[in-house]
């Protein structure tokens, strides 16, 4: 184990932050019961010309892209054995948990028929690579629940005995896992941009490439760093402690790498195609690739380049939002921005339902984080010392 | 036994190279694409140049796959003022455009009139998308849709070029996929599709795909004058079981413009490359399982930078 050894951070739950996300929650709850019993036009926009809206391109593929921390911090702390960056993990694996979670109930609403969701179980069709997405994030579900199963033992394992039992085998076989996290990981991340493969007359040549599956699973494994910045400043801000700051200076010089990889793809592959002659067409498309590609890329990379930026909260905090933001809007831009059907007459903008459900699921999210947080082992003690 | 850093990454680098170069190229070659499509299916040619736009093969239509009936007429033509798709109600829709290319003898503009529906392509998108095999290419051509598998994702939608299958949205719990069906069980009992059927002007010719073929070149070829020289499903989507034959061009009344590579392709060819027998995860798991045991040799637990530098606060 590391050397500051995770606890609870034991502070009072109930705070005007965890109420509003309470109420948030609740509010997108009254959705899902309308959805419910009048049907999924009744609370969305979706139709015949846009199958696919907010639901598919924030709740499914942005959050798994953001989820992305749980497997890039395995595989650093884990895999390449930097034990150094172990503070990190727990609160990356939560996020990723969660965010897996998350994921599946808000499929629960998207999808017609929630409750024939074993359907690819008993009739598989593997040329399908949204099939391979399923059955990846069933299996990485069943993983990200066991990489987190020892942080409830070291919970409870004072009051049962047979918790130690349980704790000494999780030991033995945990590297199966850890090590299946990560290959499920990028097997699913890259599926899922290659869910748009199929439609390439729909979808505007700024994002249409054959390289999509490589430019999701890169801009994941680049997100997820930023991501863990982000949340345990923020994080750390909201449960009144100090954020590892060495720990996560020290992080992002591998940001630098990792979105440095995701750019030369992402530039090269416009350039290669030829496709950056739709950049300056003036076309709602073209202003968002380039808000996307320069704001959400090329500046945070550039910041992070900085060594006197990295030293500073705010210097890794501030890029890293820009980096989140960036693959957030990528995925918005590739399945609802880039999307362009033969016969839809007007272009889709998201209902104040699908809002409405999303944010509950994201309240419920930050809500569980905080439950987990405060009553498990999950933050590292060095990082636990208190606002003065 | 304790390893150096530097022997470490040496076998690393040498191992991951291994890794990377031998296997893709030369024990697993790109998995050749082969379309799956029916050798000998039926299909239907629509004639736009005799289409009067009547709508009784709508009417014909929602007779034979019990659709409900709609709010204003089937005679009345004020209907066609509007452009209209199919939707969850409505399997098969007509249209009417002036191409401004058509004029009567009192110098009118004349319309073409441009019946929608399920295109049951060769090798649909849609099928090949589906993750639970709700959708079918049947051997007689139709693209079937079986309820009981479908988990309601919708991919097909996102996925159909031609903007066919609809959903019913005010559903709950239960709502389905509405597209055309081929009228599937007609044709099994040796019938034509129930607008092919009904349709006085004779504007849809259903048979095997093959015949008609010849058929619609065998028409263009002696009137070449009057018809485009492009037969509308023929190569669009790598073939369609329905196609078109017009005497305006097909972009004038909204055709999409499609290319002949059939949109299984490409993501059925990645998948069956990368994941066949699971080679690549499997590689992939026992590379990184080889690096994690490394990795946790050469480090040891205390392990920490040497040069942390100082936070300025």
């Amino acid at each position: 184990m590391s050397s500051h050894p995770a606890k609870p951070v034991g502070i009072k739950f109930w705070s005007s932050g965890a109420v509003t996300l309470f109420v948030l929650m609740w509010i997108g709850l009254a959705f899902t019961v309308a959805r419910f019993t009048k049907g999924i036009g009744f609370i969305s926009n979706l139709s015949d010309a846009w199958p696919w809206g907010w639901w598919v391109a924030v709740d499914v593929e942005a959050r798994v892209a953001l989820s992305a921390g749980g497997f890039t911090t395995a595989a650093l702390g884990y895999v390449l054995g930097r034990r150094y960056y172990a503070s990190v993990i727990r609160p990356a694996l939560l996020i990723a948990t969660l965010g897996y979670t998350s994921m599946v109930l808000g499929l629960v609403i998207d999808v017609g028929r929630p409750w024939a969701l074993y359907n690819p179980l008993i009739h598989p069709q593997p040329n399908s690579l949204l099939f391979e997405v399923a059955m990846c994030v069933m299996c990485y579900l069943t993983v990200l629940y066991t990489e987190f199963l020892p942080v409830l033992i070291e919970r409870f394992s004072p009051r049962f005995v047979f918790l130690k039992i349980l704790e000494r085998f999780l030991q033995k076989v945990m590297w199966i896992f850890i090590v299946l996290g990560v290959v499920l990981s990028c097997m699913h991340q890259s599926s899922l941009g290659g869910l748009a493969l199929p439609a390439p007359s729909k979808i505007n040549p700024l994002w249409y490439t054959p390289l999509l599956p490589l430019l999701f699973l890169s801009s994941a494994i680049a997100v997820g760093f930023p991501m863990v910045i982000f949340e345990r400043v923020l994080m750390a801000k909201w449960l009144r402690l100090k954020p590892e700051m060495e720990v996560l200076s020290r992080l992002s010089r591998f940001i630098v790498f990792l979105l440095g990889i995701y750019m030369v793809l992402k530039i090269g592959d416009l350039i290669y195609r030829g496709a950056y002659t739709h950049l300056l067409d003036g076309t709602p498309q073209s202003i968002c690739f380039l808000v996307e590609v320069i704001f959400g890329v090329i500046v945070p990379w550039c910041l992070f380049l900085l060594p006197q930026m990295r030293r500073t909260k705010w210097g890794i905090f501030i890029p890293s939002c820009l980096v989140i933001l960036g693959v957030l809007m990528n995925r918005i831009n590739v399945f609802i921005v880039g999307v362009t059907p033969p016969y839809g007459e007007k272009h889709y903008f998201p209902s104040i339902g699908e809002f409405a459900t999303s944010l509950g699921l994201l309240a419920g999210i930050v809500f569980v984080y905080r439950i987990a947080t405060i009553y498990l082992p999950v933050i590292s003690i060095h990082a636990q010392e208190k606002r003065p | 036994m304790k390893w150096k850093r530097r022997e470490f990454m040496k076998k690393l680098a040498g191992g991951a190279l291994a890794a990377s170069c031998a296997p893709p190229a030369a024990v697993f070659p790109v998995a050749q694409w082969e379309s799956k499509a029916p050798a000998d299916p039926y299909g239907c040619l629509v004639d736009l140049s005799v289409c009067i736009g009547c709508r009784k093969c709508e009417q014909g239509c929602a007779l034979a796959n019990e659709l409900p009936t709609p709010s204003r007429s089937y005679d009345d033509v004020r209907v066609l003022d509007q452009k209209h798709r199919p939707d969850a109600n409505t399997y098969t829709v007509i249209n009417r455009y002036f191409s401004g290319l058509k004029y009567d003898k009192l110098n009118r503009l004349v319309p073409t009139y441009v019946k929608s529906q399920c295109m049951h392509c060769q090798d649909p998108a849609c099928v090949s998308v589906c993750l639970s095999g709700a959708l079918q290419k049947m051997g007689n051509g139709a693209v079937y849709y079986d309820k009981s598998r479908c988990v309601g994702c919708r991919y097909c939608m996102m996925a159909c070029p031609f903007q066919i299958p609809a959903y019913e949205y005010a559903d709950p719990l239960t709502p389905r996929v509405r597209k055309c069906t081929f009228c599937f069980e007609l044709i099994r009992q040796g019938g034509k599709p129930a607008c092919a059927a009904i349709c006085p002007m004779e504007t849809m010719t259903f048979g095997k795909r093959n015949d008609l073929l010849v058929l619609a070149q065998k028409r263009i070829a002696e009137n070449p004058r009057r018809y485009v020289d492009h037969i509308y499903g023929q190569h669009e989507v790598g073939g369609t079981s329905w196609m078109y034959i017009s005497d305006v061009p097909f972009e004038k009344v909204d055709f999409v413009q499609l290319p002949s590579d059939p949109p299984p392709r490409l993501p059925e060819t990645l998948q069956h490359t990368l994941f066949k027998y699971l080679w690549s995860p499997i590689l992939f798991f026992f590379s990184l399982a080889g690096v994690t045991f490394l990795a946790k040799r050469t480090r040891s637990e205390e392990y920490a930078p040497k040069t942390v530098k100082e936070i300025p606060k």
